[in-house]
């Protein structure tokens, strides 16, 4: 039977990833350590002693490290749908190449969406494991929450791979980074409960794909109820993913099979 | 036996620009076939219609057989595509970029190991299969980038000006694997803007002007309707040639002023040359030679091909 399209572009973005996978290992290990030990633990002693009671009933370790988990998918996420689409259309071409053999259009995004989610499962098993050795949760729970931050780290993935396609000029992207994952990544309840933002802002976090998948690794972690219902903030995930894909198909085909 | 392409009133638009205006060409199995043109006659959103990569506007076209609009992964998987720009993967060495082009086509391992050695051997890189991409010339690059789009044993194999930007041994090299590709039936379809090029490659070629064709035949046949046998390239000192143009006009059947030089055109090259002789005109250097699909190009559109 013949593989389905979207797995040979798959295969083609893992043959890419063993040529160039050590220039990311190192950080995708340091960062969380980096993280955890500073704000976690350095930040986290600061916070715990003027709150007895905890934040949200439990230690700023305990609350920060499924928020950091979910964050750093996000920005993995944006990561795979900006340079390197941008590189693929314009610079190396090489979606240009693939589409030239049997791979069409939805065959290319459906793979770069595979890989981006490998990608984002990668990174956030990494940071699963440095949460255990932190002692957070135990190792099968910190792996449970990795379950929200793939679904983050997808949304993210086809919402800005979306946005790139669209884009004539590089020069977006540094301002995509600036004004909405940045943004994203601290306001969106991961460092502190979005209950403390300006109830415009609570709103805006509210509608970030981000916090839901927060919360959500979050129950995971500390076993609390999660404040939106659970499958509410899964179904919200997965409709950014199906229609952020969606999104990919006009652009790209218009850029690269005009 | 039907041509392996098809196309009648083929029309390619993008907005308001008409890059390919309503042609018609067929080209036959195991033909080369080239389109010569200027940049901007249209021939590489011709050749992007026929690679199934860029819908058509009007008209109709068949490749292989099939429709590119509708049958485009089943096209495509029998098509070898060398786009005018390499577009390999420069972190991959030779070795990965050719099994990584061949898995897009859901060739078995074994069957693709087997080739990539053939075709390394075929494209003189066999002792660069390690090598990063990122490190070849770019006349290698461009082998590598032929040898790619053999990997799946196409029936047809398109190349979009393969040797632009090529020097002069790089671009003979390459002549000598296509030509020897064409020895083994392989149908070849070429665009260019070197005449030299598509003297040496094409069986048969259309010439494109404006979107449009503006002469089809083979070079030979080309030459022959459109050129005399002969011409005469004189070179004057600057400012002199405007001055004896009225003069050199007269010397021959027809004559062509350019920026830098005259061409007369003749069957007769000793003849002319003792005429201009004859007319008391000194020019700094003459040259005779054989007409090209240069001068038939120069007459259908009344300018030069490369400027």
């Amino acid at each position: 039977m013949a593989t389905p399209l979207a797995l040979r572009v798959f295969e083609a973005e893992a043959r890419v990833y063993r040529r160039t996978w050590r220039g990311s290992v190192i950080s995708t290990f340091l960062n969380p350590i980096l993280y955890l030990a500073a704000m976690g633990i350095g930040l986290g002693s600061l916070v715990d002693a003027n709150m007895p009671e905890g934040v949200e009933g439990v230690t700023y370790l305990t609350f920060l490290a499924p928020g950091l988990l979910v964050a750093t998918a996000m920005q993995t996420g944006a990561g795979e749908g900006s340079w390197k689409v941008m590189a693929g259309m314009k610079w190396t071409k090489t979606y240009h190449a693939k589409l030239a053999a049997p791979i069409g259009i939805p065959g290319l995004v459906g793979g770069h969406m595979l890989w981006a989610g490998a990608r984002v499962l990668m990174v956030s098993v990494v940071f699963a494991f440095v949460m255990a050795a932190f002692r957070v949760a135990p190792l099968f729970q910190s792996l449970l929450a990795v379950g929200p931050a793939l679904l983050v780290g997808l949304a993210m993935a086809a919402a800005t791979t979306a946005f790139t396609a669209r884009l004539d000029d590089p020069a977006g992207l540094p301002m995509y980074f600036r004004f909405v994952v940045i943004p994203m990544f601290l306001f969106s309840g991961a460092f502190f409960p979005i209950t403390q933002l300006p109830s415009w802002l609570q709103a805006v976090a509210l509608a970030t794909p981000m916090y839901h998948g927060v919360e959500l690794s979050r129950a995971i972690v500390v076993g609390t109820e999660p404040p939106v219902a659970w499958w509410i903030s899964v179904a919200y995930l997965v409709a950014w993913i199906a229609v952020g894909t969606a999104l990919c198909m006009g652009p790209f085909r218009k850029r690269l099979k005009p | 036996m039907a041509p392996l392409i098809h196309a009648h009133g083929l029309t390619k638009e993008f907005g308001d620009f008409v890059a390919v205006d309503g042609i018609d060409f067929a080209v036959e199995q195991g033909e080369s076939f080239g389109f010569l043109g200027p940049n901007g006659a249209g021939k590489t959103s011709t050749m992007r219609m026929i690679g199934a990569v860029s819908p058509i506007t009007s008209g109709s076209l068949s490749v292989l057989g099939l429709d590119p609009e509708h049958q485009g992964p089943q096209l495509r998987s029998k098509l070898g595509v060398v786009p005018q720009e390499d577009n390999l993967d420069e972190e991959l060495t030779v070795y990965d970029n050719l099994m990584m082009y061949g898995r897009y086509f859901d060739l078995p391992r074994t069957v693709i190991k087997e080739r990539i050695e053939e075709l390394l051997e075929f494209v003189q890189l066999t002792d660069k299969r390690k090598s990063k991409v990122d490190a070849l010339s770019g006349g290698m690059k461009r082998r590598l980038t032929i040898a790619r789009g053999l990997i799946n044993e196409p029936d047809l194999l398109l190349l979009d000006e393969p040797t632009t930007g090529l020097d002069p041994q790089a671009r003979h090299i390459l002549w000598d694997r296509l030509y020897r590709l064409k020895q083994q039936g392989v149908t070849l379809i070429i665009t260019t803007h070197y005449m030299d090029e598509a003297e040496q490659l094409c069986d048969r070629l259309v010439i494109m002007d404006k979107s449009k064709i503006v002469a089809v035949g083979s070079p030979r046949s080309l030459i022959e309707e459109y050129a005399p046998r002969e011409v005469v390239e004189f070179r004057f000192p600057p400012g002199v040639l405007e001055d004896v143009a009225d003069r050199l006009e007269g010397t021959a059947p027809r004559a062509e002023i350019l920026a830098d030089r005259a061409l007369l055109y003749t069957d007769d090259a000793e003849e002319t040359i003792s005429r201009v002789a004859a007319e008391g005109l000194e020019p700094e250097t003459v040259l005779a030679r054989r007409s090209s699909l240069e001068d038939v190009f120069l007459r259908l559109t009344g300018r030069t091909l490369v400027d």
